[in-house]
C-alpha cells in the first residue's frame, strides 16, 4: 500500500497548491510542530507563523505561513491560509520586508497579548530564515 | 418631420454613442475574464472554510455555551443587512436586482415589527436606498480606490460587522449580493452569516475530530475569519456579476444603437428623396405653366 496522501493549500484568492503524492507534512500548529503521515486521525488545528514542510516523491518544498487552519480527514489534508510564500521564491529583500513589518507590529503598544505573541513568533521564524 | 440637418446630427450622435457602448463592452469583457477567474479560484477557500465550521459545529458537545457568532444571541429583534452593490453604474439590472431583493426583505422585516439596520457596500446601493431607508443606513462603505476585490477590503467590512455584533447592535446579519452563474444570468442572493445558517446542509459525517487546541478556542478564532471569508466571496461573485451584467447590457445597447442608426438612415434618405421630388415637381409645374 502506498504511503501517500493528498495535500491542498488554498488561500482566499486561489488554490495555492494541490499535491497527491505527499508522504509527510510538518505544520507549525499552535501548540507545537506537528507531523502528519498517512492515516492520521481526523484533526482540525490552527497554525502559527512558521514553516510548512512538505515531503513528497516529486521533491520537497518549504513554505512560510503566517496563519491558517489545517484540517485532515480521509487522507486529505487541507490547509487554509491567508498568507503563504514558497521559500524557494523568497529572496532576501522579501524576507527583510516581512521582518520589518513584524517588528513594527511587535513594537506597537496597543496590541493584545495574542497579537504580540504572533508577531514575536513571526520575527523568530523570519530571523532563522535569514 | 425633422429636417435633413437634424436627422444628420442625430445619426452622428447615435453613432458616437454606439462607439462608446462598444468600447465599454470590450472593457467589461476583458475585466469579466479576470473577475470570473478569481471568483472561481476563490470558491474552494470559502467552501473549505464552511465545511470545517460545519464539521466543528456538529462536533460541538455543549450547544448552550457555543460562541454567539455561531448560535446567535437567542433572539432576532434587530436585523443587520449588508447590501453589496457596485460603485459604477451602466451595468444593466445588476444593482437594481440586488436592491429589489433587499427591499423585499426589508419590507418583510419591518412588517414583523423588527428593527432594521443597513450597511451599504458600494455607492450605487447607497444612492438607491437612501431615499427610502435613509434613516436605517448606519454605515456606507465604498472601495472605489481598489481595482479588484481583495481580501483586505473584505476583512475591513468583516471587522465592522463583528464589532457591531459584539457591541450588541444586532442579532441577525444577512448579506445581499449577486451570485455569478454565467454572463447573462446573475442570481441575487440573501445569505445569512450571523448566526451561521447551516440548515439543509446537514453533513452526514459523524466522524469525530481531534481538536488542538479545544473546539471552543478554534471556533472563536475561526468564526470571525469565516465572516470575512464569506464577505470576500460575495465581493468576488459581485465583481464577476457586475462585469458580466455590464457586458450584456452594453452589448444590447450597441445593438439597439445600430438599429436606431439604420432606422434614422432610412428616414434621412426618404426625406432627402422627398425633397428632391418636391423640387422636381415645382420645376416641372413651373415650366408647364409657361
Amino acid at each position: 500500500m502506498s504511503e501517500e496522501f493528498k495535500v491542498e493549500i488554498v488561500n482566499p484568492e486561489k488554490s495555492f497548491l494541490v499535491k497527491d503524492d505527499v508522504s509527510e507534512v510538518v505544520v507549525p500548529a499552535f501548540e507545537g510542530e506537528m507531523g502528519i503521515l498517512k492515516d492520521h486521525i481526523s484533526i482540525i488545528s490552527f497554525l502559527k507563523p512558521g514553516i510548512i514542510k512538505i515531503l513528497s516523491k516529486s521533491g520537497d518544498a518549504n513554505y512560510y505561513v503566517e496563519d491558517g487552519i489545517v484540517e485532515f480527514k480521509n487522507n486529505n489534508l487541507s490547509i487554509l491560509t491567508s498568507t503563504i510564500f514558497n521559500l524557494a521564491d523568497m529572496d532576501k529583500s522579501k524576507l527583510q520586508d516581512l521582518l520589518k513589518q513584524a517588528e513594527e507590529e511587535a513594537n506597537k503598544t496597543d496590541i493584545n497579548d495574542q497579537s504580540k505573541y504572533l508577531a514575536d513568533q513571526k520575527i523568530e521564524v523570519l530571523k532563522t530564515l535569514n | 418631420m425633422a429636417s435633413l440637418d437634424d436627422l444628420k446630427k442625430r445619426i452622428a450622435s447615435v453613432k458616437s454613442t454606439q462607439k462608446i457602448t462598444k468600447a465599454m463592452k470590450m472593457v467589461a469583457a476583458a475585466k469579466l475574464r479576470r473577475a470570473q477567474e478569481s471568483a472561481e479560484k476563490g470558491r474552494p477557500y470559502s467552501e473549505k472554510m464552511n465545511n470545517v465550521i460545519l464539521n466543528l459545529s456538529n462536533g460541538i458537545s455543549d450547544k448552550e455555551n457555543a460562541p454567539k457568532l455561531l448560535s446567535g444571541t437567542g433572539q432576532e429583534k434587530t436585523h443587520l443587512c449588508v447590501v453589496m452593490t457596485s460603485d459604477r453604474g451602466l451595468c444593466g439590472g445588476f444593482n437594481s436586482n440586488i436592491i429589489k431583493k433587499a427591499k423585499n426583505y426589508f419590507a418583510k422585516i419591518l412588517d414583523e415589527g423588527k428593527e432594521l439596520k443597513i450597511i451599504t457596500v458600494g455607492s450605487k446601493g447607497n444612492d438607491q436606498l437612501k431615499r427610502v431607508y435613509g434613516d436605517k443606513i448606519i454605515e456606507n462603505i465604498s472601495f472605489k480606490d481598489s481595482k479588484n476585490a481583495n481580501y483586505f477590503d473584505a476583512d475591513k467590512v468583516g471587522k465592522i460587522v463583528i464589532e457591531k455584533f459584539e457591541a450588541g447592535e444586532f442579532d441577525v446579519c444577512t448579506i445581499f449580493y449577486n451570485q455569478f452563474k454565467n454572463v447573462i444570468t446573475q442570481i441575487p442572493q440573501a445569505q445569512q452569516i450571523i448566526p451561521l445558517d447551516n440548515e439543509g446542509e446537514d453533513s452526514s459525517s459523524e466522524e469525530s475530530y481531534e481538536f488542538e487546541p479545544d473546539e471552543d478556542e478554534i471556533l472563536s478564532n475561526l468564526l470571525p475569519k469565516n465572516i470575512s471569508t464569506q464577505i470576500f466571496k460575495a465581493m468576488l461573485e459581485n465583481s464577476a456579476s457586475e462585469q458580466g451584467s455590464r457586458m450584456s447590457a452594453m452589448d444590447n445597447a450597441t445593438r439597439n444603437a445600430g438599429e436606431m442608426v439604420d432606422k434614422l438612415t432610412i428616414e434621412y434618405n426618404r426625406s432627402r428623396q422627398a425633397a428632391i421630388t418636391k423640387e422636381l415637381i415645382e420645376i416641372i409645374s413651373g415650366a408647364e405653366s409657361l
